[in-house]
């Protein structure tokens, strides 16, 4: 490990010790101004996130699988200079494809399992791919088409859940539930978790590895650090990873849509996403986007969203504070990083 | 047919004038050189900033509460971005998340979490002696809400502005050449931190003419995308008021179809005119952007 990488752990240690200090210290004002004693509001949090087993497993890391797939798609999107703000959406075109295939194929079972989930992975990477295409062939904007097609996969699984997917006695806005055999296996004492951690984990692991230690990962760095002088140096086709780094982050959070239909909710729904894919995008910034790094800050997320549902409950708290707080984590982040480059260029 | 087209054309000036408010100051933002996204957040604090402006003064003290609140996010935008040459797509993102974040805690704190149905007095539409008579489109172009006025007011002062006045020209230098207009003794930063300012406040106001013109009331994340689509509406309109407010009518009418469909009866998902906009938004973004030459330093800070 060299000086400078050693120096950027510390950074994000410190950077993650600042944001939950951060986070507590919002929460702990909106508690104190609520009138709502601060004690009952904390101990709330805590229960509702680490504090028990039930909640660490079945709340917490629940939470933190889809963040640590769309985290991780967003940050290797980030580092290839593609701002993809579009893992909601293709975390739902993942989930709509991934259910068609596991309520489309008879047999159940690991194939249909694996079937299922790379149709989610393929599904969201042909949903970043549109992007793609909108980004290398005509010039648009990444970050608004992804936003517009956030707004279109919201209206299309709407419709698909009403119309061709809903479930046959078309009283509810929802397809099927798929069969106990179609389901990811649970892991064994931690209650809904299930076996979307494993994958996530060895994702984020290998997404880490392939940015430090292959050519593609260096091209994408490179390409994202300076398109001109990647393009210029001439062992870099731009446009080509360009479109690399929309299809992997694509498919990642695709695959956290399907891990969420064959992990946790065995159906497709509209709101079968509380906004993972734009905490993503706190979850990458926090992480330095390093997806390693990414696994903790999605689970420190998942815990304070977890934790905000239980304030919510006990002590009244509205559970939205936690999208504030995300976003003020978000913007210490940029503060910091600017102040650190005005510092080093004086 | 005319009990079709009337209303249609009425809806489309409707549902255009917050689009056009929103691109209008957008368009001046980014001909500084600037690209804010966190525009959708401006809209969406506004439209909480109308509702309190408004319960607690009337429609008036909703338009005032609107652009304050408008213009408080984009101080905020502007310190990082101006001050702290922070990175403005990702503080624009974070920005448009911290908005969504407190209008729903705010609303949620003072008015509880159910949300209950909350009503406010809707500004009257002021119709316009003699023009508001002409046939067909009277009604519709010259029978609307005050802030719709506005909108068209602000198109020919914008242009006149940007293209006649020594202070445009100065503003359009920066967009395209920050280092050359500081060299030349533009304070740059100023006329980028009030850029920003004023396209907070036309944001803000969107968000207003929202609660105040439309819905009579606050909903969670009412904004729905506008931002993103006045954005794109810059885009379309090649950066000129003129071309900004004819495609927020183009947007208008996109979004107004919905309601000419129903009114003729047509049987189609109603998910199909939900997406429409966003459909067009991409379609316009495509066609346009291979024609259309954005202010050449847009994005960057000046240190870049």
């Amino acid at each position: 490990m060299s000086v400078h990488s050693a120096a950027r752990g510390d950074i994000t240690r410190r950077r993650i010790g600042a944001a939950a200090l951060i986070a507590g210290v919002v929460l702990l004002a909106l508690a104190v101004t609520h009138g709502g004693t601060a004690s009952l509001a904390l101990t709330a949090l805590w229960r509702g996130s680490l504090g028990t087993w039930y909640a660490l497993t079945s709340a917490t890391l629940v939470r933190a699988v889809p963040l640590m797939l769309t985290g991780t798609a967003v940050a290797l999107a980030f580092r290839g200079g593609v701002f993809n703000i579009g893992a909601e959406g293709q975390l739902l075109a993942g989930a709509a494809c991934a259910a068609a295939v596991a309520l489309g194929l008879p047999s159940g079972g690991a194939f249909t399992v694996v079937a299922a989930l790379g149709a989610g992975a393929v599904g969201g990477a042909a949903w970043a791919g549109i992007a793609a295409v909108l980004r290398t062939r005509f010039g648009v904007l990444e970050v608004i088409s992804t936003i517009m097609l956030n707004y279109v996969a919201l209206h299309a699984v709407s419709w698909l859940v009403r119309g061709p997917l809903q479930e046959p006695t078309h009283a509810y806005p929802q397809t099927l539930t798929i069969t106990d055999a179609t389901r990811l296996w649970r892991i064994p004492g931690a209650g809904r978790l299930h076996a979307g951690l494993l994958i996530a984990l060895l994702l984020a692991l290998a997404a880490g590895w392939a940015l430090r230690h292959t050519a593609a990962g260096f091209r994408l760095i490179a390409t994202g650090d300076n398109r001109a002088a990647a393009a210029s140096a001439g062992l870099v086709d731009v446009a080509a990873t360009t479109t690399h780094a929309f299809l992997a982050s694509g498919a990642l959070a695709g695959l956290a849509g399907a891990v969420e239909v064959l992990g946790v909710t065995f159906a497709l729904y509209e709101d079968i996403s509380p906004g993972y894919g734009y905490t993503a995008i706190a979850v990458a910034l926090l992480a330095g986007l390093d997806p390693w790094k990414v696994v903790a800050s999605a689970v420190l997320f998942a815990a304070l969203e977890a934790g905000a549902g239980a304030m919510q409950r006990d002590a009244g708290i509205p559970s939205t504070v936690v999208t504030a707080v995300e976003a003020m984590l978000i913007l210490a982040v940029v503060a910091a990083q600017a102040m650190r480059r005005r510092t080093a260029a004086t | 047919m005319s009990d079709v087209i009337a209303p249609f054309l009425a809806a489309t000036v409707r549902t255009a004038t917050p689009l056009a408010l929103a691109a209008l100051g957008e368009l001046v933002v980014e001909r500084a050189g600037i690209i804010n996204i966190g525009l959708e957040g401006a809209i969406l604090a506004g439209a909480l900033g109308a509702l309190l402006g408004g319960t607690a003064a009337g429609v008036a003290g909703g338009y005032v509460g609107a652009t304050v609140a408008g213009t408080i996010v984009a101080a905020i935008f502007a310190l990082f971005v101006v001050r702290w040459r922070a990175d403005q797509i990702i503080t624009g993102t974070a920005l448009t998340l911290l908005s969504l974040g407190a209008t729903g805690t705010l609303y949620r704190t003072l008015y509880g979490a159910s949300g209950a149905a909350l009503t406010l007095a809707t500004s009257a539409p002021l119709p316009i002696p003699v023009l508001s008579s002409i046939p067909l489109v009277g009604a519709a172009l010259f029978a609307q809400p005050p802030a719709t006025y506005l909108a068209y007011l602000a198109v020919p002062v914008l242009a006149w502005w940007l293209h006649r006045t020594h202070a445009g020209l100065a503003l359009r230098a920066i967009g395209e050449r920050p280092d050359a207009a500081d060299a030349a003794g533009v304070p740059v930063d100023r006329y980028r931190i009030l850029a920003i300012l004023f396209g907070g406040a036309m944001g803000g106001l969107a968000g207003g003419t929202l609660v105040l013109a439309q819905a009579g009331t606050f909903a969670e994340g009412m904004s729905s995308g506008r931002g993103f689509i006045a954005i794109a509406i810059v885009v379309l309109g090649r950066w000129r008021p003129v071309g900004v407010a004819l495609g927020a009518l183009l947007f208008g009418g996109a979004s107004a179809l919905q309601f000419a469909f129903q009114a003729m009866g047509w049987r189609v998902p109603y998910q199909l005119f939900l997406v429409t906009p966003y459909l067009l938004t991409l379609a316009a973004l495509a066609g346009a952007v291979g024609r259309a030459r954005a202010p050449a330093a847009l994005g960057r800070s000046l240190d870049d």
